[in-house]
């Protein structure tokens, strides 16, 4: 394969571009028809809460949800997600529910982190590892590393997805992840969402090659471009990539051509920046409407089993939104537990300090008993 | 008991703690066959095979972040960081992600590892292979930061950091490798991190040191001792998280206070125990407390010896406290 040119398998209306055999058994196309619509629920939700002043942030995933997807549905269990704060759909996809995605975006006492980070910065365990996101770029590819090593020296046929965009290609985690990858030869993929921006640089500022793709050459692994909305090409590209990393051959590259429809986050005005006829271009590419269109060539598709499936992710997305918000906060321990597997002294007497305060100064949120941990 | 210099007993600590531990694993650059470029890691591809004792591409970035996915994903990895001036690189990796790492994920991912790495000067390393970072360890929440001074110690606190939950950085001062010699028990054994040692018992002036520092103000001590000056001198030995209780109890023994560290003055770990007790314990102070210091300059070369504190000026910090 041409590091330079996308592979792709359905055209702009999912139609085949030729003939091929479909690795996906249909319920598993319907499945990741239904996923694609989630994110889009998810999505859409998070947007009206954060205008709505309920939640602080959320990051729009619209128009790379084929890519999220397309490699979600390619692992197997046991293997671990490296995320970005983009990458969500992966989560859904792999069967986060969404009531625990909502309480990280309300940041509430039953969100994994208790409420200590930006919303989008999810942590998992279960039903996935989707390890916990952080805001500095590319620092978890060296991450993703680590992992494949355990899974090499522990001989279990997992993977190390990471995922990041094409900004992420400029920072140092990329170099020395894929650097130490390659030398160690460990069962790791990397996915470079290249969705056209870093925030309002376009991608020609990130980068003199070619592509993101060829940059796999000259670290010693394959590295391959493929068509980001289209899922069926994502999937297939990204399972020969897993399927090497298990056969113990090592990393794999590849760059997933896609495009971010919507902003940066809720704080970004992208039509500042982004050209109106390149958007209309990436429109007209949009990858659910493309897997409609196959699943519809397939016969796997009605406008009533659409419309029934939209109505039941928007309810129960509505549902748990709701659910989260009623949630309290965390309680102020939170602020000082998880430093370290146990309190040390000068913690316990900070946090004391606070629930003192709290009493001497009356803070009814805090003032309740004594420190707790 | 074996009679063991301080790098030898870092050494005896790894492979005391590989042989407890099969998830353990040592990597770094130039830790593998060669046995490190100070000879810490000597024999242990050797012993435990080159998986669990390797080479790594000289990116200080790349070993520190792989180590944090080893550690989140089930072993526990020690990493060396060749020496703590290249220790930058990394900095990301050491202060938002491996310290950062439990309490962000809400402890459902961890960091369980060690960064193991020469500090400090005297050895003619001039200004990239003599600094003293820990300043900007101790401050990071999440991490904790431990400094050895002695064989015994630098065995028993480096397998306690191996077995701790949480990151360490484990400082080794590079001036007392070979320096120092002492008893070594054989085998697995642990010191308790976050306990301060006394290395000498008086009641006239307390110092704090810790690390390369602690055989200077044993000279000094002893000295001052010939003039009639007893001085209780005491290893902090963790600097993060450090006994709070057993430093003001130090502190109040004597009211008058000395620290000493080979680091810069501004912002060094000498004003944390100074300011900790001036708000706890002033009342017990007969003198105010000295800082003896390296320089708030970059480190020198041929300097060096002038750069770092010796037994001269802490002996007249110690006047100084006494006297006032």
């Amino acid at each position: 394969m041409d590091p330079n040119e996308a592979y792709s398998l359905i055209d702009a209306d999912g139609q085949p571009r030729s003939k091929f055999t479909c690795a996906l058994a249909d319920d598993e196309l319907k499945d990741c028809f239904r996923s694609m619509l989630a994110v889009r629920s998810f999505d859409d939700i998070c947007m009206k809460l954060q205008r709505g002043g309920r939640i602080g942030f959320s990051i729009p995933n619209r128009g790379v949800e084929a890519t999220q997807v397309g490699a979600a549905a390619a692992l197997r269990d046991g293997d671990h997600i490296f995320p970005s704060y983009r990458d969500f759909g992966m989560a859904l996809h792999k069967g986060v529910p969404p009531v625990e995605m909502f309480h990280n975006m309300f940041g509430n006492g039953r969100d994994a982190a208790r409420g200590r980070q930006m919303p989008v910065h999810f942590s998992f365990v279960d039903p996935v590892h989707f390890f916990s996101i952080s805001s500095p770029i590319g620092t978890h590819l060296p991450h993703a590393v680590g992992a494949a090593h355990a899974f090499k020296v522990r001989r279990e046929p997992h993977v190390a997805l990471a995922s990041f965009g094409d900004g992420g290609t400029s920072s140092n985690g990329f170099h020395s992840g894929l650097n130490f990858a390659a030398v160690m030869k460990v069962p790791v993929v990397f996915l470079c969402q290249n969705n056209g921006w870093a925030i309002s640089c376009p991608s020609s500022q990130q980068t003199g090659s070619e592509s993101y793709a060829i940059k796999a050459k000259a670290y010693g692994m394959p590295g391959l471009k493929v068509d980001g909305n289209d899922l069926l090409a994502v999937h297939e590209v990204m399972s020969e990539a897993l399927e090497r990393a298990r056969a113990g051959d090592g990393p794999t590259l590849i760059e997933a051509e896609t495009y971010r429809m919507g902003g940066h986050s809720t704080s970004d005005d992208p039509s500042k920046y982004v050209p109106k006829d390149v958007l209309d271009k990436w429109e007209a590419l949009d990858p659910v409407k493309r897997l409609r269109g196959y699943l519809e060539f397939r016969g796997l598709w009605t406008q009533e089993w659409e419309d029934e499936l939209v109505a039941s992710l928007v309810a129960e997305h509505a549902a748990a939104a709701k659910e989260a918000e009623a949630e309290a906060p965390p309680g102020l321990e939170t602020i000082f537990s998880d430093v370290f597997e146990s309190l040390p002294a000068h913690l316990r007497k900070q946090g004391e300090a606070v629930f003192d305060l709290a009493r001497r100064k009356g803070d009814a949120a805090a003032g309740e008993g004594a420190f707790p941990l | 008991m074996a009679n063991l210099t301080l790098i030898q007993a870092v050494n005896d600590g790894l492979k005391a703690a590989m042989r407890d531990d099969p998830t353990t694993l040592v990597f770094g650059e130039d830790v593998g066959p060669k046995g490190g470029v100070f000879l810490a890691t000597e024999g242990l591809t050797a012993e435990f095979g080159e998986e669990r004792c390797f080479d790594t591409p000289l990116s200080e970035d790349g070993i520190i972040g792989a180590a944090i996915g080893m550690a989140a994903n089930g072993l526990r990895p020690i990493a060396e960081i060749q020496f703590q001036d290249f220790i930058f690189p990394a900095f990301d990796q050491i202060v938002s992600e491996a310290a950062k790492l439990r309490y962000r994920s809400g402890g459902q991912y961890t960091a369980p590892m060690v960064i193991r790495t020469p500090y400090g000067g005297g050895i003619r390393g001039g200004l990239y292979h003599s600094q003293s970072g820990e300043a900007y360890f101790a401050h990071t929440p999440g991490l904790k930061v431990v400094i050895p001074s002695t064989p015994h110690d630098a065995k028993g606190l480096l397998i306690a950091a191996i077995n701790d939950p949480d990151p360490v950085l484990f400082m080794e001062p590079k001036a007392l490798y070979r320096s120092v010699k002492g008893e070594v028990p054989e085998g697995w054994y642990t010191v308790d991190l976050s306990t301060l040692r006394t290395v000498r018992e008086g009641d006239d002036v307390t110092v704090f040191c810790y690390g390369a520092m602690v055989p200077v103000v044993e000279r000094a001590a002893a000295t001052a001792a010939e003039s009639g000056i007893e001085c209780n001198v005491v290893d902090l030995r963790t600097l993060m998280p450090l006994d709070e209780e057993g430093v003001l109890e130090a502190a109040k023994s004597t009211g008058r206070v000395v620290t000493v560290h080979e680091a810069p003055r501004f912002c060094g770990y000498g004003a944390e125990i100074s300011a900790m007790i001036a708000e706890n314990v002033i009342e017990y102070m007969e003198a105010p407390i000295r800082r003896v210091t390296g320089f708030d300059t970059p480190f020198p070369n041929t300097l060096e010896h002038h750069y770092l504190p010796d037994e001269r000026r802490v002996l007249d910090a110690i006047e100084h406290v006494h006297s006032y």
